[in-house]
């Protein structure tokens, strides 16, 4: 019988560059800057990882094929080093790599890099799908979409299932991208650092009906980077009071939003049930009231909304009220995006599930600095890749040892 | 009994006001305000001779069987391919046989959708075949500022001949073929090459189509008068007249040149115009219908009783009630690719079409066929190995599905001012079909705002991509939402 992740890996070192427009940095360079953190804060030496993985999504830009580029940049010492790729969810999959060759002890230490290079493609959002993102047959039938068109499809289906008029719907989505912003104001590695009110937020120019600007998350280039070993040996390198993963869990659609009859088009299939299965593997059964704080995949604001239902921390339909209520603002009930999250970071896809790990191992670690929150105890991550009529769920749930 | 079993019509839903185009361009060719009035039919960007022939040909099929159709044969002088059988697209997107069926492309002329039904008349006629359709479709670019740009409209008619429940029998046919050149496109040519418009009307319309017309009645002892309805192409509305006059015509028996609701629609006009008079024929109504391109073709019919029970067809008449004015001559520029826009980076090329899939898939991707399962009757797009009913999961279980029937409606939907379009904001969303089964697609014909999920929709065969590189044009289903609804 599987026991589950749960305890069996430490977070020993993390490190993440500063997000925004890199025109000074390329992908190699992104990688160096997270890994050197990275390494300093572990406090072991480069010969000491035995295995790598390395997360990026767009074969348009970025780094091509292979891990290659990881293994020559940081020189790492001829180990295995391994590409993944699953849309937004890659930088998760890439620690989910590391800490499974750990608990499998197949070896002692690992590292997860995730990079994304977006701003060489001379245009705003992400790569355009169509030209080389889609293969095979969807090329000839599926609309030319793009990530805020795919997630604005969730705002007209929320809207029509739960009877909210969509100027209400966006008086709720406002909020969360408000909230965002205040987080992210002193966050000296967000890109975007600026408070917005609700009224720029609804005042925005419309990206993807009913999206505006402000309901979209940054573009930006970044890399994050973790070591992960046992706990033992953690303990053996001396560290004390360390963050060990306590879920690690994926959920991908298998077709059914898209083609059976049931989707409602107001909520994610995949986050409902992986975040169901990363609460048994961690062992909450109250994740509104043990969840201390999350970083989710905020990559447009109704996402966000619609996501605090599937994890289970709002009731169906309620959302848009906890949003309002500040339950999940910096000081409310379970705070969200505390580092600003997509929305000012953006959302550099192979790195983003590593940063928001980042971000919770700091809180954790209580090296937070001015966005520190009193006491957390479990961290979640979530990553939603792909678009609401299919994609690919990742969630974590990081927290002290001893918790 | 040999004739018309079942018609079908398109005219695209945009119809542009003569008046805008002169408001834009009389100052570059003033006499082009002595036509301004009424409007004329403008296909949408998304839209070509071959997607409107589809629409034409699948009100046609409306409550008659597909299979038992043994021809196809499509008239136009502004197809997509000129190497690749344009009626075999019309035929696939039908879901019709490929085995045992016949297709024809018949271009070059504007009478290439008359001599298409003639030569229908005649395969049923001498017994090789049953059922033949004949769609007429034309989408002719013209030059701004120009008496074509004013006069032409888009649209396409389609007919079954066939032997059995006959609403119109086919009597008897004239043709002249004479190279009379008012007009030339060589190939490669965007635009028509025109001569001087007095000589056209004078020595072309005014001499031509009466010359048939005399050769029709002297070939069946007829008097013009006997028919009721008489039909044929000219859009100088006074030579219209004129030519009724030369022949004697009663004139309440003329049919309209229709240039005040959608101007003249090339091989498809004397079609459009027929059955424009057909959708108002009685039993026993003769009427004669002629062509104009190098020559004339013409033909007669007379309604039978079926026809008083026969109202399936949208036809002309319903789809020139389903109209929405197009008020932008810009917009009309660059739906016609008349001027050159910036799409931005996200417009650049796309790759390749890779031909194997598309022959693989043809059905899917023409036809809009999916599958429904033969355990637990779940209807899907595509058809998959695997049934999608969580509960189901058969393998190997999928009968055929035609989806493009399929009354359905809006689940979830945006309008995309981020993606390339040439019309944004790009609307797309999922629709769901009433009888089971849903497709993620791009919606058209209609504007964001009329939009709301539940919205009715049906389906339409539109163009998805063009790959202006390598001379590809790619097609696909989208979703009308039925915003008259």
């Amino acid at each position: 019988m599987a026991t589950g992740i749960k305890d069996k890996v430490a977070i020993i070192g993390m490190g993440c560059t500063r997000f925004g427009e890199r025109w000074d940095a390329g992908a190699e360079d992104l990688m160096v800057e997270s890994y050197l953190e990275c390494i300093e804060d572990a406090g072991i030496e480069p010969n000491q990882i035995e295995a790598a993985w390395l997360s990026t999504c767009m074969d348009e830009v970025n780094v091509g094929k292979s891990a290659l580029s990881a293994s020559i940049a940081l020189r790492l010492p001829n180990i295995s080093v391994t590409r993944v790729e699953n849309f937004c969810a890659s930088g998760t999959e890439a620690f989910r790599g590391a800490v499974y060759a750990v608990a499998s002890g197949a070896c002692d230490i690992a590292m997860a890099i995730g990079v994304e290079k977006l701003k060489d493609t001379g245009y705003g959002g992400l790569p355009e799908f169509g030209a080389a993102g889609s293969y095979g047959v969807s090329t000839f039938c599926n609309p030319n979409l793009t990530a805020p068109g795919s997630f604005a499809l969730l705002a007209s289906g929320y809207s029509a299932k739960y009877g909210i008029e969509m100027g209400d719907l966006k008086k709720a989505m406002a909020h969360v991208s408000v909230k965002s912003h205040v987080n992210g104001v002193p966050n000296p590695k967000a890109h975007l650092r600026r408070a917005i009110n609700e009224e720029a937020v609804l005042n925005s120019p419309m990206i993807a009906y009913p999206l505006g600007l402000f309901d979209c998350c940054g573009v930006s280039d970044g890399a994050a980077c973790a070591i992960v070993t046992t706990p033992d040996i953690a303990r053996g390198l001396g560290k004390k009071d360390f963050i060990t993963v306590k879920a690690l869990q994926l959920s991908l659609s298998n077709g059914e939003e898209m083609q059976f009859n049931n989707w409602d088009g107001a909520h994610i299939v995949t986050t409902t049930r992986a975040s169901k299965k990363a609460y048994e593997e961690a062992g909450v059964t109250n994740p509104r009231k043990e969840i201390s704080m999350m970083e989710v995949h905020d990559c447009f604001s109704i996402t966000e909304l619609v996501t605090m239902e599937d994890l289970h921390i709002s009731e169906r339909g309620k959302a848009p009220a906890d949003i309002i209520e500040g339950f999940y603002d910096k000081d409310g009930g379970v705070p969200c995006q505390i580092d600003g999250g997509l929305k000012c970071f953006g959302h550099p896809i192979g790195a983003s599930g590593i940063r928001m790990i980042y971000e919770m191992y700091l809180q954790l670690n209580g090296r937070a600095g001015d966005r520190q929150l009193k006491d957390p105890k479990l961290g979640l991550t979530h990553n939603l890749g792909g678009f609401p009529i299919m994609n690919v769920c990742s969630i974590s749930i990081v927290g002290k040892h001893d918790v | 009994m040999v004739g018309i079993t079942s018609y079908g019509g398109y005219i695209p839903r945009y119809r542009l006001s003569r008046m805008v185009i002169a408001q834009n361009m009389a100052w570059l060719l003033p006499v082009i305000m002595a036509v301004a009035k009424g409007e004329k039919s403008v296909a949408n960007w998304d839209e070509d001779a071959l997607t409107m022939a589809v629409a034409a040909a699948f009100d046609c099929i409306t409550g008659k069987d597909p299979k038992s159709i043994d021809g196809v044969f499509l008239g136009s002088v502004s197809l997509p391919y000129s190497d690749r059988l344009n009626s075999g697209i019309l035929s696939t997107a039908l879901n019709l046989s490929e085995e045992g069926v016949t297709n024809a492309d018949f271009t070059s002329s504007l009478k290439s959708g008359t001599t298409a039904a003639i030569s229908a008349i005649e395969a049923i006629q001498s017994g090789s075949k049953n059922n033949v359709m004949v769609v007429a479709s034309d989408l002719r670019r013209t030059k701004m500022a120009s008496m074509y740009e004013m006069f032409l409209g888009d649209g396409a008619g389609a007919l079954l001949f066939g032997k059995e429940d006959v609403i119109a029998e086919f009597k008897d046919y004239y043709s002249i073929t004479c190279d009379f050149v008012d007009h030339y496109k060589s190939r490669g040519d965007d635009f028509d090459y025109t001569w001087e418009e007095r000589w056209v009307r004078d020595e072309g319309y005014a001499k031509i189509i009466p010359n048939a017309i005399s050769g029709y009645l002297k070939k069946t002892g007829m008097d013009i008068n006997s028919f009721d309805k008489i039909v044929y192409p000219c859009y100088y509305n006074r030579d219209h007249k004129n030519i009724a006059k030369k022949l004697g015509i009663d004139p309440s028996k003329i049919h309209s040149n229709m240039h005040a609701e959608c101007g003249d629609t090339g091989s498809a006009h004397p079609l459009v115009m027929f059955i424009s008079a057909l959708q108002e024929a009685k039993p026993g109504d003769k009427i004669l219908m002629a062509s104009f391109g190098q020559g004339c073709d013409v033909m007669g019919f007379e309604a039978t009783d079926k026809i008083s029970d026969f109202n399936g067809p949208i036809g002309i008449k319903g789809s020139l009630a389903n109209r929405t004015e197009l008020n932008s001559y810009q917009k009309f520029g660059k739906f016609r690719d008349l001027i050159v826009a910036d799409l931005g980076l996200r417009g650049e090329a796309y790759g390749n079409t890779a031909l194997t899939t598309l022959w693989r898939n043809r059905k899917m991707l023409m036809g809009l066929v999916g599958g429904k399962c033969k355990e637990c009757n779940t209807p899907q797009f595509p058809s998959p190995a695997i049934c999608v009913n969580p509960d189901c999961h058969a393998v190997n279980s999928m009968e055929d599905y035609e989806f493009a029937t399929q009354p359905g409606k809006v689940l979830v939907y945006t309008g995309d001012m981020l993606a390339a379009s040439i019309d944004p904001p790009a609307v797309y969303g999922m629709v769901t079909f009433n009888n089971g089964g849903r497709l993620f697609c791009d919606f058209t014909d209609c504007e964001l705002e009329q939009v709301k999920v539940d919205l009715p929709i049906k389906m339409s065969f539109r163009i998805k991509k063009k790959d202006e590189i390598r001379g590809y044009r790619g097609y696909f289903w989208k979703a009308v939402p039925q915003v008259t609804q």
